[in-house]
């Protein structure tokens, strides 16, 4: 590792090679929030590493001035993990979308979560497959037509962030692609010691365009985002309504804040570190809850356990090496 | 109390063959694995065949559940555990039913008949008590009432009759013992340590393992039942263990990432018969080793080509149906060109398959198993002892030439143990790799070395100014950059053929193990066949006929100058625990007439099938392809 001296840019994080989405894509949004975020990091183009799987999401790391590898469909987590165990000083991201991680690469993503892997995980999610031209994925939406499903899917999708928090995974968080607190959300994600998962609502203007647009459309948009903050009340974006707990059911409800409706403090305050409200809160009909939804900081880290154990092992060893392992237990001479 | 053998006269074995057999749940391995550790200290050359079921407790009394140990020791060089044995130890009448005929007759036959009840004679199959017909007139029967004696022995420890019971097999090897003239001690000693937290039955299996020895020391045995000694052999001088293959993998992938000079990182899936790989990497810890159960045999061998992606020996270790699961993954490192060993510890096949039974039947998935013209490094390893030095050879090619390398051991060698010479680790040669570091002006991912491997440079993630992008996308020769040009994919194909086809220049050219050039028969051989090959071959050329044995270590590529070599001989004969792979890849690579010789029982070849068949070939009008008889 080398200082740097010169202050890096976003300009340092671009790659020479032609950013090759489809022109409108929500990849291009996410691809400019995190090169401007690593500068902030302070991180550096050779320390950092990206890894991705198959998929539009997955040409990602080509386009990215730092380490990457391009992998196999679904197992991006495993090499990220081999990778960071035995490189626990680099900074290693995840990039993965709905059917690379929630579909083919299902079994890798409960993994890596519950082990808690020092690393983030980048979950574009268009719930749609779109590099093999457009069929239905694990998180499309009953009734999807798709050219796999021409009367309409009738699979039930999954919950990305549901799948994390069941996966026990340590830190949960949801954006979505031209959001501009998507950054923040990435520097947090970063931050936490731990396996973070990030995911990213976003756009397919070719197969499955305006699919969030109730929630990203400039001006309605504001009324179904519910950007949740540790300790704060729980508020859409426009000011207007809340959530609050209905103790009978154990539900949240939707209520208008203001006159003839509740006053902010019978809003239910959100505690990150709550793993059934983030539960309730991933799933919500009318709004959907963006944010760090669940952060739980001091849980054990494997990439650690994993130095530690070996350390451990070498300091009882004192030094006892190969030849030595050759001749343990029974031996006798001829 | 001394454990010292009484001073009698004892009637001298040039080798003896015995197989412990009983129910799973009866401690057979164990037995087996004592009575090898015994004889080892003895002197004696060894080797070892544990042959159990897949379940891991089978139903009692079935023969089904049959579990065997088979050890061959003698007072000379031995290579293989033997054909027919000369004892057998048979503690119900499952184990004797199964076992029974492949006793030689004469041979000594040691039966518990408290275990030969009306019911467990009906689940072995049995109309009538063979203890009580003549069918067992042809051998020496010895029969004792070894669960009474051993409840008798161990009454004053109060365990009840289960647990008394279950040291029946140390009243079994206390009378081995005894019969075979070895040192109890070493037995003693391992049961105190087995059972430090309860001394209770610490004590009352020495107690169980000393009155079989008294036993057979006091009783009036049978002048049919000899003592005897086995002289010790003759092997060359030198420090020795006994080692079986997974453990000598383990400690050779050790030595190899410490003479490549790099950290060793091994993931794994646990499966039949490669888990002990895994256990034995996980207590190396202290040597610097990272072991990683991964969730499926995919992540396995994906993580690996993560932590060599970041710059250690990734390794992987697996059977079979693992390596067809790592398919894709292997295909992603020989294109990216990233260093990776794959150990398949062969099983019988396909599918499931016969997980604890051997078989040599992935030779075609390791050198054609994956989509795409996708070549890699196929070694095998011919005994116990020699997975060791091919450990060390598959991560010398892997880092040298970039490459994945799969190195093919099976069920056989790696559950089978040898005596082992330890080597002197600082005399192996070391190999260490050197990342590349710069320039980072016209840097390209891709470059290749200029010194005729044609493997590209490895660059370690951190260097700076050398960030750099890989992936399973084609890639452009000269830059490393996505490529669809339809000419230099038909490059880089051949590319990567003709770097894995250079190992064979930096391999031993194919030489004979035994015999001369241009006789009359030439037997092939690879892997675990090695010994029955070996011995089998001797013993036809004390009749005066002019055959040879070779045995191939370097599958993939085949080993220069084994065409010529072939092709001097009038018959090629491939012996082989499969349908004829070996034979069908030199008869395609070579254009030689290799004929097949096959077994595909999940059991070794015997010495006898091989000569046999050998000699049969070399009478006149012999019919081209045969089988050994399998009993049933």
């Amino acid at each position: 590792m080398t200082e740097n001296p010169r202050k890096l840019t976003r300009k340092d994080f671009a790659s020479d090679q032609e950013v090759r989405w489809c022109p409108g894509c929500g990849d291009y949004a996410i691809l400019a929030a995190i090169q401007r975020t690593l500068p902030k990091l302070g991180a550096t183009t050779e320390n950092t590493v990206f890894v991705s799987g198959i998929g539009c999401s997955s040409r990602f790391p080509y386009y990215m001035n730092t380490y990457g590898f391009h992998t196999i469909h679904g197992r991006a987590p495993t090499f990220a993990t081999g990778l960071k165990i035995t490189r626990p000083e680099l900074d290693v991201w995840v990039i993965t979308g709905d059917g690379d991680g929630l579909s083919i690469g299902g079994n890798h993503l409960l993994h890596v979560l519950r082990r808690n892997v020092n690393l983030q995980i980048i979950l574009f999610n268009n719930q749609i497959y779109g590099l093999t031209k457009g069929q239905y994925s694990p998180t499309s939406d009953v009734g999807q037509v798709s050219p796999s499903t021409p009367l309409g899917s009738i699979d039930q999708p999954v919950v990305p962030v549901r799948v994390a928090l069941g996966a026990n995974a340590k830190f949960v968080a949801r954006g979505y692609d031209v959001s501009k607190k998507l950054p923040e959300l990435l520097e947090q994600a970063h931050a936490f010691p731990g396996a973070a998962l990030v995911e990213v609502l976003q756009n397919c203007p070719v197969f499955n365009d305006g699919v969030f647009d109730l929630i990203t459309d400039r001006k309605k948009g504001p009324q179904h985002q519910l950007w949740v903050e540790h300790g704060k009340p729980m508020i859409t974006a426009d000011g207007k309504k809340g959530l609050r707990l209905d103790p009978k059911t154990m539900q949240l409800e939707l209520v208008e804040l203001g006159e003839g409706g509740v006053s902010e403090d019978e809003l239910f305050v959100h505690d990150e570190t709550n793993r059934s409200i983030a539960w309730m809160l991933s799933d919500l009909p009318e709004v959907k809850a963006l944010g760090v939804l669940y952060r739980e900081p001091d849980a054990p880290v494997y990439d650690d356990g994993v130095r530690a154990q070996v350390e451990m092992a070498q300091e009882k060893a004192g030094g006892s090496d190969l030849a030595a392992l050759l001749r343990s237990g029974h031996t006798w001479e001829v | 109390m001394s454990t010292a053998t009484k001073d009698v006269k004892r009637e001298e074995l040039e080798s003896v063959v015995i197989r412990f057999a009983g129910d799973s749940g009866d401690g057979m391995q164990l037995t087996g694995s004592q009575f090898t550790s015994a004889t080892a200290m003895m002197g004696n050359d060894l080797a070892t065949f544990p042959d159990f079921p897949a379940e891991i407790r089978a139903p009692a009394g079935t023969t089904y559940g049959v579990s065997g140990f088979q050890i061959h020791f003698a007072d000379h060089d031995i290579l293989t555990p033997g054909d027919a044995p000369d004892v057998l130890v048979a503690m119900n009448p499952a184990a004797l039913k199964v076992n029974l005929p492949t006793l030689k007759k004469g041979g000594l036959l040691i039966v518990n008949t408290d275990a030969f009840t009306k019911n467990n004679l009906k689940k072995a199959g049995y109309e009538s008590n063979p203890l009580e017909d003549d069918s067992l007139a042809p051998y020496r029967l010895l029969a004792l009432e070894i669960t009474r004696m051993t409840r008798a022995a161990v009454t004053e420890f109060n365990l009840g009759a289960k647990a008394a019971d279950r040291s029946k097999n140390m009243w079994t090897l206390g009378l081995m013992f005894w019969l075979f003239g070895r040192d109890r001690q070493p037995t003693v000693d391992w049961l105190k340590k087995k059972f430090a937290k309860k001394p209770e039955i610490a004590e009352a299996n020495i107690a169980a393992l000393n009155a079989g020895h008294i036993y057979g020391e006091t009783a009036e045995l049978p002048s049919t039942v000899g003592v005897y000694q086995v002289p010790s052999a003759d092997l060359p001088p030198g420090t020795y263990r006994n080692i079986d293959g997974n453990q000598a993998t383990a400690w050779g992938l050790v030595a190899g990432a410490q003479l490549a000079g790099l950290p060793l990182f091994y993931g794994s899936y646990p499966i039949t018969p490669a888990s002990s790989l895994l256990h034995n990497l996980a207590k190396l810890k202290h040597l610097g080793v990272v072991t990683f159960q991964a969730e499926d045999e995919i992540a396995a061998v994906c993580a690996a080509i993560g932590a060599s992606f970041g710059g250690s020996v990734g390794v992987t270790g697996t059977s079979g149906p693992g390596v067809a699961l790592k398919g894709e993954a292997i295909g992603l490192a020989i294109a990216t060109e990233l260093p990776l060993v794959i150990c398949d510890v062969q099983r019988g096949g396909p599918s499931t398959g016969l997980p604890t039974k051997t078989e040599q039947s992935d030779l075609f998935q390791a050198v054609y198993g994956r989509n795409g013209d996708a070549p890699l490094v196929v070694l095998a390893a011919a005994t116990p002892g020699d997975c060791f030095y091919m450990a060390i050879e598959a991560v010398r090619l892997a880092t040298k030439y970039m490459t994945p390398v799969m190195l093919l051991t099976d069920g056989y060698i790696a559950n089978g143990a040898e005596p082992w010479p330890i080597p002197d680790v600082s005399k192996l040669e070391p190999f260490p790799v050197k990342f590349h570091e710069g320039p980072s002006e016209g840097f390209q991912p891709f470059l290749r070395r200029d010194d005729g491997t044609h493997a590209r440079v490895w660059v370690k993630p951190g260097t700076p100014g050398l960030e750099h992008r890989i992936g399973g996308l084609e890639k452009a020769a000269d830059s490393g950059n996505i490529s669809y040009d339809p000419d230099n994919h038909h490059a880089m194909t051949k590319l990567r053929a003709e770097k894995v086809r250079g190992v064979a220049d930096d391999v031993p050219a194919a030489s004979l193990d035994q015999g001369e050039a241009g006789g009359e028969l030439l037997v092939v051989g690879w892997g675990s066949t090695y010994g029955s090959i070996k011995q089998a071959v001797e013993r036809v050329r004390k009749g005066g006929r002019k055959v040879a044995h070779l045995h191939l270590r370097n599958i993939w590529p085949l080993p220069n100058g084994l065409k010529e070599l072939l092709e001097g001989f009038d018959q090629v004969m491939v012996p082989e625990m499969n349908d004829g792979q070996l034979a069908r890849l030199l008869r395609g690579e070579l254009l030689v007439d290799a004929v097949p010789f096959s077994k595909i029982a999940g059991q070794p070849f015997r010495i006898s099938e091989l000569v046999t068949e050998i000699e049969r070939r070399l009478g006149d009008a012999a019919p081209r392809e045969s089988s050994p008889e399998v009993r049933a």
